[in-house]
């Protein structure tokens, strides 16, 4: 037998949409998780309810490695119309743990098989007729464990965290690995290298997050009262995940009252006009959609950009145009977000890239829309927001709600009535407000997407309206500078990558494995749209400047090349993944290595 | 002398707007003026009231009434969509949303629809010319079959009557009227805006310039000529006493929640507007016999509206601080540990 390989490997699990195998494999990353080792799920699931194909990557590595690995060492094979093309995914050396009843006449021999007769062990020793295709999944899971070594008390703790709600189901869970347990133990010899070994230093103090999760989190705290969303794939459990949370946490202890209102709209138009409105009667608002949703928004967008209306909108990107591959992941909504609507439009665009800063940008942008009065858009992704991320623990806010420039009654006492809804008083291009209800006979405005002066009233001047859309530059220039500022890390390397959102977890694992090589790459990940001049300036430090991003067109690379003096324009160049699969560090390594002939 | 005031303490100036830019004579100025009267006499205070449009003739004319008060002029057909959001950040809010038919029948009829299946407490008014004025003068899809454009094209298609339509729903208030008739206009806004849920309220106004034309059946001289109201409507608001000196038998009263009292003086046929097969049916006699059937058709004082249903606070969820909104650092800290 070969070197063992120590909690470094890729388990791939093939299985059936709809048959309850998520369960399953996320009782086994919950397992590996305890034992000390990082754990990178990533779900490759179909735009189904039930019968078609579904795979489940479990990158374990001891660096924690998050981003998608391109090589499968291990293979759950639990699903026959896609038997054959899953055997072709498998590293030489790797280990096929396979229905026995799939045929291996013909397959490849520089694997190790596991030939497991899951059927009929289902069949024998699972009683419940109802759970039997469910707890099915549940024997590979303790076949994994057999083969790679996980201790029985991980298994159960995996299983008893994965039913923190249903306690009843943990008992017959943990009765059908037992199953494929005590088979593998039975019927086996270990033949292959792969093993799994608790180890401590990697995982202390970190959770098991999704985007989308930490995003509604982050939404609870940035105070959001108003929510109306329409369901779609990637972006619905973002606002599921908040209706949970609001369950629990925003119901009046002595009324039974609701401390917020979600609505499930008719459309994505109704879902963001709702927000547009309690946005403007003074509530912290969103809707959460993604791609076709986007699009539809477009127009409502304009108008809460034009008539400065607060409101956040999450988008959570898939693969486009139109329909595309609503279960795949992308970052191409980048250049259409950021200008949304017809007319001169340009908006305030956060791009977290870790599950951490889902949580943050969520609830910073309750304050960035109160502060500039505009709609704050959080692009988020499949990959960053449906799948699970080691995180450090999110952090408590420290700062109260900046609720931005509101005049109450007192504040028009004090100025004797004298207001004007778009006069930039304070030269920063953020004029100031009032919300209905404030009893002031001032108080009062006329909100309309038409043409206004600064008094809000209708006017088609030519002068009135150039002023107006320079001063809304200024404002967004103001905001540039106050927008989270692009994250560097740069050792004086000639050679430079720039990235945002979940592109980041490739960036971090290229750059580990090209400094191992001996090439250092600095990087600078742009955080918010518009630019800081940090980009500029990082761009000025370095010779070459690759752009990583997960569209087609190279959409964050042309917004970085506009944003540059023409002499800086050259060096930039572009590095595009857009199959819908989470980009895997391979895809920068490699245009990386040739194009900048690293010595070996 | 002093000028007099309404129960709130204000002159009826006090509900003006700005000058109306629409044509002279155009229909949309009497609903205007109706609204002004209206809410003068409701004593409506202004920083409640919210005046929400969509784009329109129509939904202009939220700017010439009430100018002290918030309005928001929002995008084509989405009125409804603003004002469920307004009204959920600030129940407190007196939800007053003009629209058209074009913004209503058409772009917006999904939103219509959905608005009056929640049942959101607001009033909506449908200033109802049968015509896209500001594009000068295509049909719309509240125009009568075989009804005529100005130039002599002749409309091919069945009309989406909004009434009809809101009713199918089970919309909570639904009436009808024509802004020629001020005597009904009023206590039906009044009615409509006191009303908890949903009011819908089509104002049959003739477009002057477009629509006001023999063939036309949104005409002025068309519905003098064919509108038929089912009862004199009357209102009585909570603040003051309920005076009916009518023989029994010849009227209705229906008692809104507020206390406000709708009062009904039998014209015809006795229609009793709680049923909703019966204001249906009413509908479509009228329309088989080409008749503008007017007045309150139908209302449901018991249905709970959506910030009910929905178990929001009467107080405005806007005014919620750090301390309801947030998590403690108690509840923070365990909700962490529950990721682990």
């Amino acid at each position: 037998m070969t070197e063992p390989i120590v909690n470094d490997l890729t388990i791939q699990a093939a299985t059936v949409n709809g048959s309850g195998s998520q369960t399953a494999n996320l009782v086994l990353t919950r397992a590996i998780f305890h034992m000390g080792v990082p754990v990178a799920p990533k779900n490759v699931f179909p735009s189904n309810i039930e019968g078609l194909p579904t795979w489940y990557q479990l990158r374990i590595t001891p660096e924690g490695h998050m981003a998608r690995s391109d090589k499968v060492d291990v293979l759950v094979a639990f699903n026959v119309a896609t038997w054959r093309q899953d055997l072709t995914t498998v590293r030489a050396g790797g280990v096929v743990i396979h229905e026995e009843a799939f045929s291996t006449a013909e397959a490849r021999t520089d694997v190790t098989y596991y030939a497991v007769p899951f059927s009929k062990l289902a069949k024998a020793k699972i009683q419940s007729d109802t759970l039997r295709k469910q707890l099915a999944n549940m024997i590979y899971v303790g076949v994994v464990a057999g083969v790679l070594g996980i201790p029985w008390e991980a298994l159960e703790h995996g299983v008893r965290r994965q039913f923190l709600a249903k306690p009843k189901a943990v008992p017959i869970n943990l009765d059908a690995i037992k199953v494929g347990y005590d088979y593998w133990q039975d019927n086996f010899s270990k033949e292959d290298p792969y093993r799994l070994e608790a180890m401590t230093g990697r995982v202390e103090g970190k959770a098991l997050v999704e985007g989308n999760q930490a995003a509604a989190l982050g939404a609870l705290m940035g105070g959001a009262s108003v929510v109306a969303w329409y369901p779609i794939t990637p972006s619905s459990s973002l606002c599921e995940y908040f209706i949970a949370y609001s369950d629990r946490f925003r119901v009046d202890p002595k009324t039974g009252e609701k401390l917020v209102s979600v609505v499930q709209a008719e459309d994505e138009l109704a879902a963001v006009g709702m927000a547009i409105g309690a946005g403007w009667a003074g509530a912290r608002a969103f809707t959460s959609t993604s791609g076709p949703g986007i699009s539809l928004m477009a127009e409502f967008s304009g108008l809460a950009y034009y008539a400065e209306v607060p409101v956040v909108i999450f988008d959570i990107q898939r693969i486009g145009p139109s329909t595309g591959l609503p279960t795949r992941t992308s970052q191409a909504d980048i250049g259409f977000v950021y200008t949304l609507s017809h007319g001169d439009t340009k908006h305030i665009v956060l791009l977290p890239g870790t599950v951490e800063e889902c949580y943050e940008f969520a609830r910073d942008a309750f304050d960035y829309a109160d502060r500039f009065q505009t709609p704050i858009f959080v692009l988020s992704d499949l990959d960053l927001g449906m799948n699970l991320w080691m995180t450090p623990e999110f952090k408590y806010p420290e700062k109260p709600f900046d609720r931005g420039k509101v005049l109450s009654k007192d504040d028009l006492e004090k100025v004797a009535g004298e207001w004007a809804r778009y006069r930039d008083v304070d030269k920063d291009g953020v004029t100031y407000r009032t919300l209905p209800g404030t009893d002031h006979p001032a108080a009062g405005y006329f909100t309309r997407g038409s043409g206004h002066d600064e008094n809000a009233r209708y006017t088609e001047g030519a002068d009135a309206y150039a002023n107006n859309m320079d001063r809304l530059v200024r404002k967004l220039e103001t905001a540039r500078h106050a927008l989270p500022a692009p994250v560097i890390d740069e050792a004086g390397s000639s050679v430079g990558l720039i990235a945002f959102g979940s592109t980041h977890a490739a960036v971090v694992e290229a750059r580990e494995t090209l400094l191992s090589a001996g090439q250092a790459i600095d990087y600078l990940r742009v955080r918010a749209l518009p630019l800081s001049d940090d980009v500029a300036a990082f761009v000025e430090r370095h010779e070459r400047v690759y752009v990583a991003e997960q569209n087609r067109d190279g959409q964050l690379f042309d917004i970085v090349r506009l944003a540059l003096p023409p002499a800086l324009v050259d060096r930039v160049r572009s590095i595009r993944h857009y199959n819908g699969q989470p980009i895997p560090a391979a895809a920068i390594i490699e245009p990386l290595m040739d194009r900048e002939a690293v010595p070996a | 002398m002093s000028a007099t005031v309404n129960h709130v303490g204000l002159p009826r100036d006090a509900y003006k707007g700005a000058a109306t830019t629409l044509c002279a004579g155009c229909g949309h100025n009497s609903i205007t003026n109706h609204m002004i009267k209206a809410l003068y006499e409701l004593g409506v205070e202004p920083h409640l009231l919210a005046k929400m449009s969509g784009i329109g003739c129509s939904s202009k004319t939220p700017a010439y009434f009430v100018e002290t008060a918030h309005g928001f002029n929002g995008v084509h057909g989405r009125m409804p969509a603003l004002t469920t959001g307004a009204h959920l950040a600030n129940r407190q809010l007196i939800m007053l949303g003009v629209s058209g038919d074009g913004d209503t029948a058409s772009i917006g009829l999904g939103q219509f629809m959905h608005l009056i299946r929640r049942n959101v407490d607001c009033t909506y008014i449908i200033e109802d010319n049968g015509t896209y004025g500001l594009t000068k003068g295509q049909f719309s899809a509240t125009a009568d079959l075989g009804s005529m454009q100005k130039k002599g094209a002749v409309n091919t298609f069945q009309p989406i009557d909004p009434c009809a339509v809101a009713l199918a729903l089970g919309c909570s208030f639904v009436a009808r009227s024509f802004s020629g008739d001020g005597k009904q206009v009023v206590p039906l806004i009044k009615a409509a805006i006191a009303h908890r849920g949903t009011a819908i309220l089509d104002i049959v106004s003739p477009c002057v310039t477009f629509n006001d034309h023999d063939g036309s059946t949104k005409s002025y001289s068309w519905v003098k000529d064919h509108e038929e109201s089912i009862a004199d409507v009357s209102f009585i608001p909570f603040f003051e006493e309920v005076h009916v000196d009518y023989e029994p038998g010849t009227v209705r009263d229906v008692r809104l929640h507020d206390g406000s009292h709708i009062v009904l003086k039998k014209l015809g046929e006795d229609h009793d507007p709680t049923n909703r097969q019966a204001a249906i049916r009413v509908i479509e006699e009228a329309r088989a016999e080409g008749h503008l059937v007017t007045g309150l058709l139908y209302v449901d004082t018991a249905m709970a509206d959506f910030a009910s249903t929905e178990e929001i606070p009467q107080r405005p969820l806007k005014d919620l601080g750090e301390a309801e909104l947030r998590l403690s650092r108690e509840q923070f800290a365990q909700f962490m540990s529950e990721f682990a």
